[in-house]
């Protein structure tokens, strides 16, 4: 008995030492992050399982599961280089462009996996807008800009009808109604964005993943843009990846919060989602210290 | 009450070093000494030329055939074969140009061995002295696999053989130029890539790849050397009629007047080289204002 005392009392300090570690030290999840997924959503228009990103050979963002509800605003928030804009470009299929770029695990859209060998990635766009973090409008008048969407997807109806119907549903209709003809890069960088939008709405798409939409926006045009989400989301599901954790609390009715891991072997960055839950309970009520930490201000 | 007089300059700032300010303006005086050699030389070869060609213009002189007396000597067949020449280059050009540029920029996979081959070699191939594409002209169109003979339509693709790399490369350019957010807006509305490209990159490259042309055109109206290798007449006494007529062009009659023992033709020369200096200043003028107008600024 006496010989293994001392083994088993090892045994119990090396477990405590861990311990000590982790709470001391900002934790590095290992174990897979299944467990923020939220359940409670069952009418998900995205779901992600175990979802990576990289490119190259450096992660950009490991292992994120979420689920994204239907005419609901899902805010992805997080300090530079944590992935969600990576993440958010996962769900239209952009990250196809960057011919480095790998996606693994699984992502559903309506319960079709979107990274599926007969998925053709132009069919997904046609059903899932975007909007970029900064605007931009193609070289041409406001009415072509519009109209560029609907001509590619070879819409029936009166064009004059469809460009009225998106602009007025960007609440641009009336700026506008004047200068359809005007080239898009007259209008104020709002207008600009409000354009963008309107552009992305006018293909009627069930999602709009909205990159940073404000980041080059001053605060009347973001508020224009904010009020102009409220109104949208009766019809539209909408993720935004923004910067601006007011601007998260102000829009979204759930928020996933991402970090940004150091990976000191190889200097790599690597991007994690740590906590999704409903925007009221991740701003008062985080479960995770390094959520409640950002949202209070004390990085990121 | 007593107001402080205002400090003087020297007081606060200190003295100035007199020798910075004579270093700082023998150095712009030196610097304008030789930018105006080139202006002077310039100025000199055209007031030369001015003087030589400018009493020979006439109507008569535009409009009269080659003639072995220089007073009925004139360019008519001269510029006709030239904007024959410049018809065939830009109907060669701006597809081709174009499409290799769209490949390149749009398509190609740059880390692909085949793809950099290609690139290096549209680097090298607008460095290759016209020359040698006078030669390949005359081995390879005139005569060889498409023995078009000495026509308008030889001459033609010779030129454009000469200028197709410059033409690819100023096209690259100007899509490139296109930022790639026009592109991922595109594709974000559900434009498959060639929509994308032909609606809105394509659309919105125009000027800079217009620009390019019209600047190779220019190139191409100068040529003289393969014009000569691939045997193109210097006396031709009828207008082209079609592609497959004989033809002469601006600087070979230039060339071929110099080369005569009668002074009185190097005064008709003189007179043509003013005649394709303006063709030429008009073309880089279009060119100019093209891409003044319609540059966009992103």
């Amino acid at each position: 008995m006496s010989t293994e005392e001392p083994l088993a009392g090892a045994i119990v300090r090396d477990v405590s030492d861990q311990d000590a570690t982790d709470q001391h030290h900002a934790p590095v999840p290992t174990v897979a992050h299944h467990d923020v997924i939220d359940e409670s959503i069952d009418n998900a228009v995205f779901v992600t399982e175990g979802l990576s990103v990289s490119y190259g050979k450096s992660p950009a963002v490991l292992d994120v599961s979420l689920r994204v509800a239907e005419k609901e605003i899902t805010a992805f928030i997080g300090p530079s280089g944590c992935g969600k804009s990576t993440i958010i470009r996962c769900f239209n299929r952009m990250n196809d462009l960057i011919p480095a770029a790998r996606v693994e695990g699984m992502v559903r859209y309506h319960g079709v996996d979107l990274y599926g060998s007969d998925i053709d990635s132009v069919q997904v766009r046609k059903r899932i807008g975007m909007v970029f973090q900064k605007p931009n409008p193609f070289p041409k008048s406001i009415y072509d800009n519009i109209a560029f969407g609907p001509k590619v997807l070879g819409m029936s109806g009166s064009m004059d009808q469809i460009v009225e119907e998106a602009l007025r549903r960007a609440s641009l209709w009336d700026d506008v109604k004047d200068r359809l003809k005007d080239n898009a890069f007259g209008m104020s960088g709002g207008q600009q964005q409000r354009l963008c939008i309107a552009r992305a709405l006018a293909t009627n798409p069930d999602v709009l993943l909205m990159d940073e939409p404000c980041s080059a926006l001053d605060p009347i045009s973001t508020g224009r843009i904010e009020d102009l989400m409220h109104e949208l989301k009766e019809t539209v599901s909408i993720v935004i990846v923004t910067h601006n954790m007011q601007q998260a609390a102000r829009v979204s009715d759930r928020t996933a919060f991402f970090i940004v891991d150091m990976d000191s072997a190889d200097d790599a960055r690597i991007g994690r989602l740590v906590e999704y839950g409903p925007t009221d309970r991740i701003f008062t009520n985080p479960h995770d210290t390094r959520t409640e930490e950002y949202v209070s201000g004390k990085f990121g | 009450m007593t107001t402080a007089a205002a400090p003087e300059a020297i007081d606060v700032l200190g003295e100035a070093p007199s020798s910075h300010r004579l270093r700082d303006r023998s150095f712009v005086l030196l610097l304008a000494a030789l930018t105006s050699v080139a202006l002077i030389v310039l100025a000199v070869l055209l007031i030369d030329t001015g003087i030589d060609g400018i009493p020979q213009i006439s109507i008569s002189f535009l409009t009269n055939f080659p003639s072995a007396f220089p007073a009925k000597a004139g360019i008519q067949s001269a510029i006709t074969g030239t904007l024959w020449l410049m018809g065939v280059v830009t109907f060669v050009i701006v597809p081709l140009g174009v499409a290799s540029a769209l490949y390149l920029e749009e398509y190609a996979d740059g880390t692909r061995w085949w793809n950099r081959i290609i690139e290096v070699n549209i680097q090298n191939l607008a460095a290759v002295p016209s020359i040698v594409y006078g030669i390949l002209g005359l081995a390879y169109i005139v005569r060889g696999p498409l023995s078009l003979g000495r026509t308008v339509l030889a001459g033609g693709l010779t030129l454009s053989l000469v200028v197709l790399p410059v033409v690819i490369i100023t096209g690259r350019e100007a899509i490139r130029a296109v930022p790639p957010s026009i592109r991922e807006g595109a594709l974000a509305l559900g434009a498959t890539r060639w929509q994308a490209i032909w609606r809105q990159i394509l659309p919105a490259s125009i000027p800079g790849i217009a620009t390019g042309v019209i600047l190779s055109i220019s190139r191409a109206i100068g040529e003289t050397a393969p014009l000569i290798l691939v045997g193109a007449a210097t006396f031709v006494a009828f207008n082209p009629t079609g592609l497959d007529s004989p033809f002469t062009a601006l600087p070979l009659q230039i060339f071929s007047w110099i080369s005569q023992p009668n002074d009185q033709f190097r005064l008709l020369a003189a007179a043509a080289i003013i005649v394709l200096l303006v063709i030429l200043i008009v073309l880089n003028a279009v060119a100019i204002r093209l891409r003044n107008r319609y540059q966009q600024r992103w």
